[in-house]
């Protein structure tokens, strides 16, 4: 058992917390445990107020967050003066100032961003206009000086603009190192929960959820893909959620020395393209495509789509015909039909909005939570933020810095592939603050399962150290 | 200190070769598995049929695997330990419970045998639930008694996919079907009738795997047969074969890999990496064979590596490089040792009739081999290692390539 400031959390799943909701009024109830909820979670509980976060999923990140492609942008490319491009860029910075603090790599890897013919070429000046406007100065670079900069580019690039500060993050661990710090300091985190419906009264929202109801003052709706649904507890709703599906391929390890930066393509006004970068964790990732699609809860991996980013990513990087590929995943950016975020105190409703953040909301997640709470209090009141918080910190998960595997006294290696040792695996499933909900949850906690040979080898044991902790690992029954 | 022989991988092979370098004379051979135990992927499978051409017995996998490891005894077995990097000199360095650890050796054998491919580089659409597993995952789980799965549907159809059937209803699972995506299943047709017969599951040719269904749990698959689509429900899907070397130590400096062909190391004919103190062998080489195949390519690079640690192997350089036109692949990729018989191996990648034919750089036939192959056919040829400085390389094709 362990202390943290005004209650005692046992590690146990939600199931058992509700005692923690009985009774209480919270000044804010979050919903979406999302990066920007996460963000938003931790921002509310350091500005000293009570906070629940309600997340429908048996973990965080079950929905859009779980699948992006990891950078932590400079927001040069953002239309100036916009919502997102101050937040982006808030984000980047404060990201940079607390992830030390929160045990969270930083790659500072830079962009490439190529020209592959005369069109993009034109359009090079452009994209520099507008990111000096956007305050983040762009080096040119020449073919040859491109080609010395990045050798293993196929043979029609013609020149590039190079982003110094764009960086690669571990897209998990870093919302949930919001989360646990947020818990850690009195929040309350209630996954498997969702929201049914919610009435308003006497200046209290009560929220109703499958299994019980939780009152607060405030409803912050970080909802991502569900934003416009939850949106219409409030009002109806401003925006609507149009699903956009981004399909990614993540290359074998070995892939990892081809690129010695994030290789961006010149963007259309739709999506920023099909970028390839290296992972935190030592492997290349290529992706996204662009689908709209209807569907807000399920992303789906077609075929014929992954054969035709791979097709594009042998244009870029030629040899990546040579590289095995270890994963595929597909995940969903909340855009609507507006080009901004949709930010919003409603101050007779009690009630902020924070929807349509689209793919950059990792990186703007840190910028949109101080945003957030600079609205509470212009509209609910004055916050008091705590003198001295605590700063949990999360298990590094990257090869560029010291992994618990290499060191002596470890407990056996569970998963060959990506160095996760048994206690690690312990450790996410009895984490004291957010333990894992979900069997995606503990790979994204650990790494199990999620390297070259994809659960061939470490299967059964993960199986057997998170069955009776995670939902349906039971063996079966058979009467065969 | 520097041992004699370090072997990376405690399988068949790494075993096998181990007996071999001990019975030669060799004192101090280490074994790093990274697993608990020795023994290799035998130790899954249930099913008998193995140890008929080392041990000339008909084991299940649990016995051949310590049978291996009792032949091998007297060597060092470090388990719970990864190689983490092969170096130039002899250098491994080891993740071990006590910490990093850098080892020296005289030789090294590369063993670490093989994986099957998994779902991704299948390109297999849908949803990405819990229960797509490969055999390997499936067999250990019911090893364990741990299948959490009841209703498997199995894709592919080389033996191990038969493997997984038994396996299954070794288990009580009731397998929903066997799906082989092309017209032909990938053993004899017999054995399909007779797996299909004696466990009682449905085998399907020509017909693909579209689609995944299920958020958390797999909840059905959509199949496709000739232009239709169906759903056929099922908790659990068993992705079989396609074997693929476990070769990411050959990923680094000291050795490199054949990425066109075998995607495992390239070798010469002395079993032989590009630093000449590393050896490989086993499936490493170039996916999956039977384990007794794989125990003789571990004792005969034993017998390389005793003959190179008392002076005795050619030198490695010149070589003559060995390709092929329309073959899957061939190995050993390099040919020392001028005047020595050598033998060739290699796979076709489809169905195919015709002399094998060797030809050297001016396409002079220097060694044929008639016959035909029936489905995915293992392949092999010996010749004389021309001279270097006559002929650049060598390139096993077949002398008419119709199907």
């Amino acid at each position: 058992m362990i202390c943290y400031r005004d209650h005692t959390v046992t590690s146990t799943a939600e199931n058992g917390q509700w005692y923690l909701v009985l009774g209480r009024n919270f000044d804010v109830a979050i919903v979406g445990a999302g990066v920007v909820g996460a963000a938003v979670f931790r921002e509310a509980v350091l500005s000293g107020l009570s906070a629940v976060l309600i997340e429908r999923g048996p973990d965080i990140l079950e929905g859009a967050s779980k699948a992006n492609s990891a950078i932590l942008h400079t927001g040069f490319d953002c239309k100036p003066a916009t919502l997102e491009h101050t937040l982006v860029q808030q984000g980047h910075a404060r990201y940079c100032s607390v992830h030390q603090r929160l045990g969270l790599p930083l790659l500072r890897v830079g962009a490439t961003l190529v020209a592959w013919n005369n069109d993009d070429l034109a359009s090079l000046d452009t994209i520099a206009r507008t990111a000096s406007r956007n305050g983040v100065p762009l080096t040119r670079l020449d073919r040859a000086a491109l080609v010395a900069r990045e050798p293993n580019l196929g043979p029609s690039a013609l020149g590039a603009l190079v982003v110094e500060n764009e960086s690669v993050i571990d897209p998990w661990s870093a919302p949930l190192a919001y989360v646990s710090q947020a818990v850690a300091n009195g929040g309350v985190l209630l996954r498997s929960t969702a929201v049914t419906d919610a009435r308003f009264a006497d200046g209290s929202w009560t929220i109703g959820t499958n299994p019980s109801t939780i009152r607060a003052r405030v409803v912050i709706n970080c909802a991502g893909l569900q934003g416009d649904l939850v949106e219409a507890i409030a009002r109806p709703s401003p925006f609507t959620i149009r699903p956009r599906k981004g399909q990614f391929i993540v290359y074998d390890k070995s892939a990892h020395g081809l690129v010695s930066s994030i290789i961006l393509p010149v963007p259309t006004p739709v999506t920023k393209g099909v970028v390839i970068t290296r992972t935190a964790f030592g492997n290349l990732l290529l992706g996204p495509t662009a689908e709209p699609q209807d569907d807000r809860d399920n992303a789906t991996l077609t075929q014929g789509e992954l054969q035709a980013l791979i097709r594009a990513g042998e244009k870029i990087l030629p040899d990546l015909a040579h590289h095995d590929i270890t994963a595929a995943y597909a995940g969903l950016r909340p855009a609507t039909e507006h080009a901004d975020y949709q930010i919003e105190a409603l101050a007779a409703r009690h009630w902020i909005t924070v929807g349509g953040i689209r793919s950059t909301g990792l990186t703007a997640a840190l910028g949109i939570s101080a945003h957030v709470m600079a609205l509470y209090e212009d509209t609910f009141g004055p916050l008091r933020p705590l003198p001295d918080p605590l700063w949990p910190t999360v298990p590094n998960l990257t090869q560029a810095l010291p992994r618990s595997a290499s060191r002596p006294g470890r407990s056996p290696i569970v998963c060959h592939c990506e160095a996760v040792t048994q206690s690690d695996i312990a450790a996410a499933l009895d984490d004291p603050l957010v333990p894992a909900g979900s069997i995606g949850g503990l790979r994204r906690r650990t790494r199990c399962m999620m390297g070259r040979c994809q659960g061939f080898y470490c299967t059964r044991r993960v199986v057997e150290l998170a069955c009776g902790r995670l939902p349906g690992l039971e063996a079966a029954s058979h009467d065969a | 200190m520097t041992h004699d022989v370090i072997i990376i991988g405690g399988g068949p092979a790494g075993l096998t070769a181990a007996r071999t370098l001990l019975r030669g004379g060799v004192r101090d051979v280490v074994v790093i598995e990274r697993n608990p135990e020795c023994g290799g992927l035998p130790r899954f499978c249930q099913h008998p049929g193995w140890g008929m051409l080392d041990f000339h017995r008909v084991w299940r996998g649990p016995r051949y695997a310590r049978a291996l490891v009792h032949a091998a005894r007297g060597a060092t077995f470090l388990t719970d330990c990864a190689v983490t990097a092969i170096e130039p000199g002899g250098i491994v360095q080891v993740n071990t419970p006590h910490g990093a650890q850098t080892m020296r050796a005289r030789a090294i054998l590369l063993a670490t045998g093989i994986r099957e491919t998994p779902r991704a580089p299948r390109l297999i659409g849908g949803m990405r639930p819990f229960g797509v597993l490969n055999t390997g995952a499936f067999q250990e789980l019911a090893r364990f008694g741990r299948l959490p799965f009841r209703t498997p549907v199995v894709i592919g159809s080389e033996l191990v996919a038969f493997s997984a059937l038994a396996t299954a209803r070794h288990a009580g699972a009731r397998p929903v079907a066997l799906l082989e995506e092309h017209a032909h299943l990938s053993v004899p047709s017999v054995v399909g009738h007779a797996a299909s017969w004696r466990y009682r599951v449905p085998v399907r040719t020509a017909t693909r795997l579209v689609e995944i269904l299920g958020r958390d749990r797999v909840e059905g698959v959509m199949v496709e047969h000739r232009g239709r689509q169906a759903l056929l429900p099922c908790d659990s899907v068993v992705l079989t074969g396609c074997f693929r070397p476990e070769a990411t130590l050959a990923d680094g400096n000291a050795v490199r890999r054949d990425l066109d062909g075998t995607r495992g190391p390239i070798i010469d004919n002395f079993y032989r990496c590009d630093d000449p103190q590393v050896f490989a062998a086993g499936n490493v080489l170039r996916g999956v064979e039977h384990s007794g195949y794989v125990a003789r390519e571990g004792r005969d690079a034993a017998r390389a590596i005793l003959r190179a640690l008392s002076g005795d192997l050619p030198a490695p350089t010149p070589y003559v490089s060995v390709r092929t036109t329309g073959l899957g692949y061939v190995y050993p990729q390099r040919l020392t040792g001028v005047g020595q018989t050598a033998r060739l191996f290699a796979r076709d990648s489809s169905v195919a009739r015709g002399d094998l034919v060797a030809r050297d750089a001016s396409r002079r036939v220097i060694a044929r081999r008639s016959g035909h192959t029936l489905l995915w056919p293992r392949l092999d040829i010996t010749l004389t290692v021309p001279d270097p400085l006559d002929a650049s390389h060598v390139s096993l094709e077949r002398e008419t390539a119709e199907p």
